[in-house]
């Protein structure tokens, strides 16, 4: 497997190297060069690479080598503290509005999972003694609507429509004001998926976003994302300032790069974790646990840790 | 379009700055591959070819590197040479389409329909996607926009026993084509990939006459998982070959290059809009271009 393989080959690049002394330029050029080619293949793009690695040399290089590790052990435990640090240390969470409803807007790209997420979120924040209302403004795909209400049917959240004639500014209004009158603490509006070039598009999210003043602004993005993710995170960022990432379909074996991607070029939090099709799915994101992932190297970092 | 041109001239005014071929030219000719999510390995085959034509040919100027280097992908795009036409001759044809989750199938369905019942092909739609929600509404739109027939059951029912159902009404209607929508399933769900490698059989063995296209689905802006996804899909349901979607943003899906080498199946469609007239015939030129 790719997994084992970056621990492997650090191993033999490093390993004749015995465990004493200082890292030198050299040993963390070979490595650098393996952990470059690593974070590649998991769809880091290769700005952030190119970056990430120059951080990184500079903080190896003339380190000393811990009496525990191989200098391979050393270098990959520098790798992960500094990805860890880069992912954002702990947890974060959704924030909430002084004045109810809490108006939760999600956007993305096509098919990135933005109705499963709305239908999870509702569920979760429902188990916190919330009372969501879902709000369906998508009147652009084709059964959009009919894919929330048997959403909201399945978590038993109500889910206010206007039909696809009407504007998806008005509808997030009218959501809105139907929550405040029945008493609805959260309010999350589910948005047609849209490329980040699509002008109009776009222009109808900022829209909403004037029109109903969200607290929290969720971009969606798909955990298979390629190289591409930093180019759309960037963009709805500038266009929306969006407050938070929710990364789906982690239940997948991608590696998950863009999760780095997107917090290095946003600076936002990732949130959410969507972990399944089914309504409970969803975890709190941990960075640390991603960082792991992204590096493919899980067993080898708990053995770091423990010495 | 405008995204594309963009594109180019940077590459052409980067060329232009570079007095000589050097290293540096071939790093930042890299860099463009792997942005376009080529990935690692296909990159570095590339370049290297691409070094060596550079010497061998003796080329100096470097704007012309830019010439081979397209050759080159192109060469590695059309090592795979098998038609990229869809395969739905002889009569009766089915096609089932499959795919990870939200990439584009039951969209790309209802264009191919429309497509196909345009050329006078009689069409019929199976609603093999009975778990997500609303899904069998979502392809009763796409089929009434394409103006053709659907077979559906109920939400939850089972899957094969749709497709059973299709086949039996296409025979029974004497359609041209049958295509069969699946549920989106990540390819390291074992009992997902189970359930798809029954409905792939009850196809063998209900419809052994029929001429067979089984169309993976994949998303433009997917990285290096796409290959994995192949991989698992080919091995379960024999991929005849695959469909490109949301090419019309800005991710390149540099991915099916591996892609179709790996499993030696060709890119046969491309999506470029939540339309019903965007789907292209692949043109690995066009896909080029768009790259570099
Ligand atoms: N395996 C898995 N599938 C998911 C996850 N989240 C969403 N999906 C699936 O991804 C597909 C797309 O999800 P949707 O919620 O329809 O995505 P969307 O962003 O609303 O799509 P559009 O409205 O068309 O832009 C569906 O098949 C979902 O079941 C997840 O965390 N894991
Ligand atoms: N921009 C763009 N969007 C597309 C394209 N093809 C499909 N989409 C959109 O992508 C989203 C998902 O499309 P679906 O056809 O529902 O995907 P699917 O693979 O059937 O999804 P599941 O059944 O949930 O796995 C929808 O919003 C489509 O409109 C394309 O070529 N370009
Ligand atoms: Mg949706
Ligand atoms: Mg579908």
């Amino acid at each position: 497997m790719v997994f084992e393989s970056l621990s492997e080959k650090l191993q033999n690049a490093l390993g004749k190297l015995k465990g004493k002394g200082k890292l030198t330029e050299k040993d963390v050029d070979i490595a650098m060069r393996e952990v470059k080619l690593a974070l590649l293949e998991a769809d880091v793009n290769f700005k952030v690479v190119k970056k990430f690695i120059n951080d990184v040399k500079e903080r190896a290089v003339g380190s000393e080598v811990m009496e525990s590790l191989t200098p391979g052990q050393q270098v990959i435990k520098i790798v992960n503290e500094e990805l860890t640090k880069l992912m954002g240390e702990s947890e974060s969470k959704l924030e909430f509005s002084s004045n109810p409803p809490t108006v939760i807007l999600m956007c993305g790209l096509q098919g990135a999972g933005k109705t499963t997420t709305a239908g999870k979120l509702a569920l979760l924040l429902k188990k916190q003694n919330k009372r969501p209302l879902l709000v369906a403004c998508d009147v652009y795909r084709p059964a959009a609507i009919k894919q929330l209400e048997v959403v909201g049917e399945r978590v038993s959240v109500p889910v206010f429509t206007m039909g696809d004639k009407n504007d998806p500014v008005d509808i997030a209004k009218a959501g809105v004001e139907h929550g405040k009158k029945n008493g609805n603490d959260i309010v999350i509006i589910d948005t047609a998926g849209r490329l980040h070039i699509d002008e109009n598009l776009m222009e109808e999210l900022q829209n909403i976003k004037e029109a109903v003043n969200p607290r929290e602004i969720l971009l969606v993005v798909d955990s298979m994302t390629g190289q591409d993710a930093v180019t759309v995170a960037e963009t709805f960022n500038e266009k929306l300032d969006i407050t938070g990432v929710v990364l789906t379909k982690l239940d997948g074996d991608a590696r998950g790069g863009a999760a780095l991607s997107i917090r290095a070029v946003t600076e936002k939090p990732i949130k959410f974790a969507g972990m399944g099709e089914k309504m409970e799915q969803l975890e709190p994101f941990h960075p640390d646990r991603m960082a792991s992932r992204i590096l493919g190297m899980g067993d080898v970092l708990s053995l770091i840790e423990k010495a | 379009a405008k995204t594309r041109k963009g594109m180019t001239d940077k590459i052409d005014s980067m060329l232009k700055s570079y007095g000589k071929i050097d290293e540096e030219l071939f790093d930042e000719l890299e860099e463009i591959l792997i942005t376009s999510d080529v990935g690692v390995e296909t990159t570095m085959e590339i370049i290297d070819n691409l070094k060596t034509n550079v010497k061998e040919n003796k080329i100096k100027d470097p704007i012309d590197v830019k010439k081979y280097l397209k050759q080159e992908i192109k060469d590695t795009l059309n090592k795979v040479d098998v038609d990229r036409k869809l395969k739905i001759e002889p009569s009766p044809a089915i096609m089932l389409v499959v795919g990870v989750n939200g990439v584009g199938k039951t969209t790309t369905i209802g264009k191919m329909a429309c497509n196909l019942r345009k050329d006078g092909k009689k069409v019929l739609i199976a609603a093999g996607d009975t778990f997500r929600a609303a899904a069998i509404e979502q392809l009763e739109e796409w089929a009434n926009r394409a103006n053709v027939d659907i077979v559906a059951h109920s939400e939850g029912s089972d899957p094969a026993a749709v497709i059973y159902d299709g086949i039996q009404a296409a025979k029974a209607r004497k359609c041209d084509v049958l295509i069969c929508d699946t549920a989106g399933r990540l390819h390291n769900k074992k009992n997902l990939m189970n359930e798809l490698n029954k409905i792939f059989r009850v196809v063998e063995k209900e419809y052994p006459e029929a001429t067979k296209e089984v169309l993976l689905v994949v998303d433009a802006t997917t990285g290096q998982n796409a290959i994995l996804q192949a991989k698992v899909f080919k091995e379960v349901c024999d991929i005849t070959g695959i469909v490109l979607t949301k090419l019309d943003g800005t991710a390149k899906g540099g991915v099916v290059i591996a892609l179709q080498s790996e499993l030696n199946v060709p890119v046969k469609l491309v999506g470029v809009g939540e339309g019903i007239d965007d789907l292209q015939n692949f043109d690995p030129e066009s896909f080029v271009e768009a790259i570099i």
